[in-house]
């Protein structure tokens, strides 16, 4: 009876991952990583000074539309559980420390993934007394994913790289 | 309404569409005292600049609203936060930003400034050395022995902002709630000072994404009456609708948020789906997911045609088309009844904090910024219990009160210009909106042209403190749900 009523919600279709990045990710992966890591990443997010746009998007992508587990990606609540530091924002001098402490905590082998263009660079809030200028200040970054915000299948198709370059 | 009386006495200085008194000191410590008197006399916000410290009250009901200053002498001025516990953020801001003192007032530990940047009051005219490395902001005692204390965050992985909430326990129930903001200071503020208001919409726009439209509206609607300035027709409408779809956005979002809370994945889904085909809708429309940089003073950025509102009304049309079955989740599920008596806000804290949005209205609090200009007959949804159902019940059926909205507006678009530049002279302007989580409040002055004071009042000046208190005495396993019922943002009072 049930069964009548219920369709399997569609997903939708997406884009390949990108090649570029996917290649220039693959030669900074050790083969011990590999191992460990197998095809699927536990996300962690950072929050290092955003205005919530990033989160917002990171949500959206987490939502039934883009469906993030069916590519084996899936978030964590805690640093001890993660594979990947998703860190957003412009880096406050605040937050310094709490980016540092989830580093640490963060079993080897980790990877840091800057989103959107604050935690790139700074984006527009450079120069300011208050931040460090982007994850990379404290943290050393594998992938950037640039927007204001990125959109979910921006985000989508720069992670999809990671986990592509994590399995080959 | 002694205190009304007391700013209503001094002198006026020009600031449209409200003048803004300006009070000698003895004035202003009386009007301090007197305000006790006036519970319905609601401090909505507290700011500085480097000589003076502003108010803004507002008389709910009449929504008569008054602006007063006071010169800062000798580094300090007489505090608030005696007669309004809200203000006492608000005090800790303009301390750790420009250095004035607030004498009396109930809190003086630091707020924003952790001890981590490069100079203290980075605002003042002339900031202090740094004479020893500040401490980060400490925490209130404990109300006695037996209390454990559970920290959570800034990091705590839920696709959220960063904060620091520390809960003191009694078994299972919170005794004792304090939140610690200050993670996300960029230093905004300082980033507005001598820039064109053009340019300066790129940093009010990122002030807190979920209200990136109603900040810059406010912030535009300011700097547009500060500058006699009056917006094409075309704008205006089309700036009405945008301030509707990201409340429609946020309300989703939100509610995806409570449902997830509760366990109430169906919920979650039937919100996240609908949102989704909005911003896709939005994006065609506007060029922007969540419409970011398109409000500018003057006008709108974009360049919106009939193919853009095509795009729009599909967009909206997904929402309305999702809402019957939302509804339907929502009262099958066992989230409402989940809902019921958890993180109350009494009708008198609401008032004292001035606590707006759903939020406010949830406590019986009518007060909505839609009512004070420009929609005839509208009246605002409200609810009595105040408690976390009576918020989520409040949003879905202001996502039903947008939806009908947005059909009017659509139903009639002026045609015409988008935007008009903008003369450079001097002026100061004051501006309010509605965004979904409450009233935000820009107020500017401009000096030929460019920005030589201006502050941004988000509504979560009064959540925070709102869901602090309404956590005394739930159990600790129900936070969560509390806090996604308030819609907590912290970036824009982290400035």
């Amino acid at each position: 009876m049930i069964g009548r009523f219920w369709k399997p919600r569609a997903a939708d279709p997406l884009p390949p991952p990108d090649e570029d990045t996917t290649r220039s990710l693959l030669e900074r992966l050790d083969s011990a990583a590999q191992m460990r890591l197998g095809r699927s990443l536990a996300l962690l997010h950072v929050n290092g000074g955003s205005c919530g746009g990033c989160e917002m998007e990171l949500r959206a992508l987490r939502g039934v539309l883009y469906d993030l587990e069916r590519f084996g990606l899936r978030f964590v609540t805690a640093p001890a559980q993660a594979d990947v530091l998703l860190v957003t924002g412009a880096l406050t001098r605040t937050l310094r420390v709490a980016l540092e402490q989830a580093w640490d905590a963060t079993p080897d082998p980790k990877w840091v993934v800057a989103v959107g263009d604050c935690a790139v660079d700074g984006g527009v809030f450079k120069g300011s007394y208050a931040i460090l200028g982007g994850a990379g200040a404290v943290v050393p970054v594998d992938l950037t994913i640039s927007g204001c915000p990125p959109s979910p299948v921006r985000l989508l198709s720069g992670l999809r790289a990671l986990l592509e370059a994590n399995a080959r | 309404m002694r205190a009304l009386s007391i700013i209503r006495a001094a002198g006026a200085e020009t600031c449209h569409p409200w003048p803004r008194h300006i009070l000698r000191t003895p004035d202003w410590a009386a009007m301090a005292q007197a305000l006790p008197e006036d519970p319905a006399l609601c401090l909505v916000a507290l700011w500085a600049d480097t000589v003076q410290v502003h108010a803004l009250l507002h008389v709910v009901g009449a929504e008569r609203i008054v602006l007063a200053s006071v010169s800062v002498e000798a580094g300090g001025y007489p505090a608030l936060s005696p007669a309004r516990p809200g203000a006492a953020w608000f005090e800790r801001t303009i301390h750790d930003l420009y250095g004035h003192r607030a004498e009396g007032g109930i809190d003086s530990r630091p707020w924003l400034d952790h001890g981590t940047w490069p100079h203290a009051a980075p605002l003042s005219a002339r900031p202090p050395p740094l004479e020893h490395p500040a401490e980060s902001p400490s925490f209130l005692p404990a109300v006695d022995e037996g209390v454990a204390s559970l920290p959570i965050g800034p990091v705590t992985g839920t696709l959220d902002d960063a904060f620091h909430l520390r809960l003191g326990l009694h078994g299972e129930a919170i005794a004792q709630a304090e939140a610690r903001l200050g993670y996300l200071h960029r230093g905004i503020p300082a980033l507005l000072r001598g820039k064109a208001p053009r340019t300066a919409a790129r940093f009010v726009a990122r002030l807190a994404a979920d209200a990136t439209v109603a900040h810059a509206l406010a912030f535009a609607q300011a700097a547009e009456a500060a500058l006699a300035v009056t917006v094409p027709p075309r704008a205006v409408a089309l700036r009405r609708m945008m301030l509707e779809c990201e409340r429609i956005a946020v309300h989703l979002d939100d509610l995806a948020m409570i449902g997830a809370a509760v366990g109430a994945s169906g919920v979650a889904a039937a919100c996240a789906e609908p949102r989704e085909h909005l911003l896709r809708g939005l994006e065609q429309a506007f060029g922007h997911r969540l419409m970011m940089d398109c409000v500018v003073p003057g006008g709108l950025a974009a360049t919106v045609g009939p193919a853009e509102l095509q795009a729009l009304r599909r967009g909206i049309g997904a929402v309305a088309a999702a809402l019957p079955g939302l509804r339907r989740r929502l009262e099958a599920s066992a989230c409402l009844p989940r809902l019921t008596g958890l993180g109350t806000v009494p009708p008198a804290l609401a008032e004292t904090l001035a606590l707006g949005g759903v939020a406010g209205r949830a406590s019986g609090r009518r007060w909505d910024a839609r009512l004070l200009r420009g929609l005839d007959g509208f009246v605002p949804a409200l609810e009595r219990a105040g408690d976390a159902a009576a918020r989520t019940r409040l949003r879905v059926m202001e996502i039903v009160g947008s939806l009908d909205l947005l059909a009017q507006l659509l139903d009639f678009v002026p045609e015409g210009e988008m935007s008009v530049a903008l003369p450079m002279v001097s002026g100061e302007g004051v501006a309010c909106v509605e965004a979904a989580r409450g009233d935000v409040w820009h107020w500017l002055r401009l000096d030929h042209g460019q920005i030589a004071a201006a502050f941004p009042r988000d509504p979560g000046w009064a959540l925070w403190p709102a869901m602090e208190a309404a956590l005394h005495g739930a159990a600790a396993e129900e936070t969560l749900a509390i806090l996604r019922s308030f819609g907590l943002v912290a970036a824009g009072v982290d400035l």
